[in-house]
């Protein structure tokens, strides 16, 4: 067989390919047109707060050179492949026989070093400002502790205890109030990311690492875990919502006051002060001072529940409660086995824990 | 030089029975056949692991899919990883360097043929070890099951308090002894290397294949040691009551992430440098022109080799160190892409002025330089440490660590497979099969690794079963998801190719590429210790000395 002939048919098949590979893009193209709300798309090229900015003014930067420099490269790769191709039949001759030279080496070498050098330079000054940026009078502190699979938020200066869903009020240049982070773990490694507000950072037991955010516009902020933690690394979800200082100084007042009592509950309540649910969680103002599990005192103002697994409506905290594998399998919160009686008073105490 | 060769010991390979076979394949201390028994074991474990990461793209081919449970699916991406690195490239990269080394420096054996047996078979341990877990793990207390702490093993997830059972126990003791043998194949290509090449090769005309891959053994002799010791204080943490990675204990976590990415980053060298070795041996014979710069070559090799040493916690950007190490591990991360774009410069410039021949080894190389262009800038994407304070953990990052080890790494040792196989087998593959591979793996390849970069810059972190809809990813995980299969057709075609051939395939010829290294010289395949006589050489392109005489190497090097 000529090799002509033993080549024509897999050219055939890419072309075939090709078309098919062309038909996947443009339904992917339509797709992404018809995503639900961009804003939910937690996208590190909408930065929305000035670390998460730094990062997207440099990775410019380096995707312009490296764009050049894939489009110079890739260009002397494919004028090679078209270019030097053996056409026809072997004639037997060699090519001249180049052994090298020392001005080109000499030319590939230098160009590249003082590429390296500029995007060296650039890259040290954003770690520089992102990393030792000074912490501001009006900054808030919160301790952000990582949990198998789920988050702790504490604001040691009000003394407010959140879970999974941190707030935090916007910060405009006029009225700087950046939100500076201590992140601890209690288990495994965890890594805070919210793509929009700033890049990871890992939460290490034994060790305080710190990051910051200062978001520049109101609005929900989707991440993740994003360091394996154990089985259920892939549930353990990170909500930002960003308030405006009203709303913020409201969230924080109301997380502050004691658990709401109210009549009618004293079942369910029961009910958790009896079983192992006091164990783990906490709810300020009762007996139930558990800190393996998130704080409950203010769960109902909460948009979600299981570490943002799942929405906060009263069927989903049902079927949680009964059976939290079925919502987030391999959670660490047991199934407590509960009559459909103590399940119906349990959640209706929960549901007024507002 | 001298050409001649002689079949030595041309033993009749009919009238033995199978079980004399396997007795002569199980003792055997000869460097082809054990280089062989590495590739077949290779083979078969990248099958293996081909099917985990067909399991895993499946789960994810729509957001909350319910294909596997996150148990099985975290086991499949620690398994995956730790077979593809330790058991599928490792295998492969020193397979090839132990069946090619002592060819191509003129050599009858490996300095120590029995540390190259033993070295063989605790790998080949090491591999079984693992997979044992998956029926062993749980010991007596139940169903079995395979390691689930990534192939990184970040403590404190490996510590008794995390990880129960025995599973952790077979991942860190297989790669204790496999690394044990990487460790002796190191000390036997180093000495073979310096010790055995054949009168005239000075180490300035011994082939490109045989220095980098003397510098790759230093490098595993440096890297492997640590990672070996670091599996040592495991288990002594978990059955000694040990507390170097106990963080519930006082132990630091982020100790382990410096054993192990002071193992791991000089890793990726350790496979990539026998891909530089591969397309440096394939590139020119197929351009029909001398590698361009070969002091150059030799002198980046070393440079990488070096430089390597010290960018591992690149891998630690997010792990909270301090502003001045971030930057020290930008910098050095950086200066490695100048030695890695001189190799590349240096390839185009081999195969500049050429006459570029189309076969299935040399369409490998040509995709193995615009995708290892491609991973060497995304590398760089990475090394700005802000930005892979965005993209480490998450897809960017899994489609980047691919481009190398897929896109660079194991399409060289495809093209390698195809260039050697005549050698090895004595028999030709067939072409049309072979460029099927190419087109089917490439396309796969493209859309499955292209297409991963952009759920990462979406925010995607790796390592999860399951994902949330509405975030700009479901689209992208399908269409990578797809490409899976393509690259599955091209392998099933690729090691069909490879038994049809082996047994049918027509008489290769010993020197079907019109080479000019050594391993041309003998026959296809060669004789039990190569060379009747052995060879003397003037140059790098001894065979091209030998067809040339008119205008041999020796008088311009």
């Amino acid at each position: 067989m000529k090799p002509s002939e033993q080549t024509r048919k897999p050219y055939r098949a890419v072309a075939a390919f090709a078309a098919c590979l062309a038909f996947f893009l443009l339904v992917a193209v339509f797709r992404a047109g018809a995503s639900p709300d961009p804003s939910q798309i937690p996208s590190i090229f909408r930065p929305d707060s000035t670390p998460a900015d730094s990062i997207f003014r440099l990775s410019r930067l380096v995707l312009s050179i490296t764009g050049i420099i894939f489009a110079i490269v890739f260009s002397l790769i494919a004028y090679c492949v078209v270019k030097f191709r053996r056409r026809g039949p072997d004639d037997g001759r060699e090519p001249a026989q180049v052994y090298g030279s020392n001005r080109v080496e000499l030319a590939w070498t230098v160009i590249p070093v003082l590429i390296v050098l500029v995007l060296f330079l650039a890259t040290a000054r954003v770690i520089l400002s992102v990393q030792d940026a000074p912490k501001p009078a009006g900054a808030i502190e919160v301790v952000a502790i990582g949990h198998q699979y789920w988050w702790e938020f504490r604001y040691p200066a009000y003394g407010v205890v959140a879970a999974n869903e941190l707030h935090v009020p916007v910060s405009d240049p006029a009225n700087s109030s950046p939100t500076f982070l201590t992140l601890l773990s209690a288990d495994t490694d965890h890594s805070f990311w919210v793509p929009r507000l700033a890049g990871k950072t890992d939460l290490i037991p034994n060790r305080a690492n710190h990051t910051w955010i200062d978001p520049h516009e109101t609005g929900l902020f989707l991440g993740q875990c994003a360091q394996y933690c154990g089985v259920q690394h892939a549930k353990m979800l990170l909500r930002v919502y960003v308030e405006t200082r009203e709303q913020f100084d409201q969230w924080i007042r109301q997380q502050k006051a004691p658990a709401t009592t109210s009549a009618g509950v004293d079942e369910g309540r029961e009910v958790f002060e009896t079983t192992a649910c006091m164990n783990c969680h906490a709810i300020s103002g009762t007996v139930a001072n558990g800190r393996f599990g998130p704080d409950l005192t203010h769960l109902m103002s909460r948009d979600t529940i299981a570490a943002g697994a799942a929405l906060n409506t009263h069927e989903n905290l049902r079927a949680w409660i009964q059976n939290p594998n079925s919502i987030k399998p391999s959670s660490l919160m047991p199934a407590m086995n509960l009559t459909d009686r103590q399940l119906d008073a349990l959640t209706a105490y929960l549901e007024t824990l507002r | 030089m001298s050409s001649e060769t002689i079949a030595l010991g041309a033993v009749a390979e009919s009238g033995r029975s199978i079980g004399e076979t396997l007795h002569e394949w199980v003792t055997t201390v000869d460097h082809k056949k054990l280089g062989i028994l590495y590739l077949i074991y290779a083979l078969f474990f990248l099958v293996v692991g081909g099917v985990e990461a067909t399991i895993m793209r499946i789960q994810l081919i729509v957001p909350h899919n319910h294909f596997v449970p996150p148990e099985v699916f975290n086991r499949m991406f620690t398994m995956h990883g730790t077979t593809m690195i330790f058991f599928v490239a490792m295998p492969l990269v020193f397979g090839f360097g132990t069946y090619l080394i002592p060819l191509m420096v003129g050599a009858r054996d490996m300095a120590f043929p029995r540390l190259n047996a033993l070295s063989f078979w605790l790998t080949a341990f090491g591999g079984l070890l693992l997979y044992f877990s998956f029926i062993g793990g749980n010991g007596l207390y139940g169903a079995g099951n395979a390691p689930d702490v990534g192939w990184f093993a970040y403590a404190p997830l490996t510590s008794r308090a995390f990880s129960q059972g025995h599973s952790t126990d077979f991942w860190s003791l297989a790669l204790l002894v496999s690394g044990i043998g990487s460790i002796g194949t190191a000390v036997n290509f180093i000495t073979t290397i310096i010790s055995m090449r054949c009168p005239g090769m000075t180490l300035s005309k011994m082939p490109l294949l045989a220095w980098l891959n003397f510098v790759m053994a230093f490098m595993v002799i440096f890297a492997v040691s640590p990672l070996t010791a670091a599996q040592a204080m495991l288990c002594i943490d978990r059955y000694l009551g040990g507390h170097f990675f106990d963080t519930q204990a006082g132990g630091s976590a982020v100790l382990w992430m410096h054993f192990f990415w002071i193992f791991g980053h000089p890793e990726v060298y350790v496979l990539v440098i026998p891909a530089f070795a591969f397309a440096s041996e394939i590139i020119p014979v197929f351009s029909r022109k001398p590698i361009f710069g070969y002091p150059v070559m030799v002198a980046a090799t070393i440079a990488i080799g070096f430089i390597s040493l010290s960018v591992w916690a690149h891998h630690m950007f997010t792990v909270g160190m301090s502003s001045y190490g971030n930057t020290f591990f930008t910098i050095t991360t950086m200066i490695i892409a100048i030695p890695t774009g001189i190799k590349i410069f240096n390839w185009i410039g081999t195969m500049w002025g050429g006459k570029i021949q189309f076969k299935a080894p040399m369409l490998f190389c040509v995709a193995f330089l615009f995708q290892f262009l491609i991973a060497g800038l995304t590398g760089i994407m990475l090394s700005a440490s802000p930005f892979n304070w965005q993209l480490s953990a998450s897809y960017f990052v899994v489609a980047h660590f691919h481009y190398v080890i897929v896109g660079a790494i194991l399409f060289t040792i495809f093209g390698a497979f195809y260039y050697w196989f005549p050698k090895m087998s004595g028999r030709m593959y067939n072409e049309m099969l072979a460029q099927w591979h190419f087109w089917l793996f490439l396309i796969g390849f493209h859309l499955t690794f292209d297409l991963m970069h952009i759920p990462g810059m979406l925010g995607m972190p790796r390592r999860i079963y399951t994902y949330e809809p509405g975030r700009g990813w479901d689209t992208w995980n399908l269409l990578v998801t797809i490409g899976v299969f393509f690259q599955a057709a091209g392998v099933l075609i690729f090691v069909a190719n490879l038994l049809w051939s082996m047994f049918r395939g027509p008489a290769a010829g010993d020197d079907p590429w019109d080479a000019w290294t050594l391993e041309w010289s003998t026959t296809s395949p060669p004789p039990d210790y190569n060379f009747a006589v052995i060879p003397a050489v003037e140059s790098r392109r001894p065979l091209w000395d030998l067809k040339h005489p008119e205008d041999p190497d020796w008088k311009y090097e």
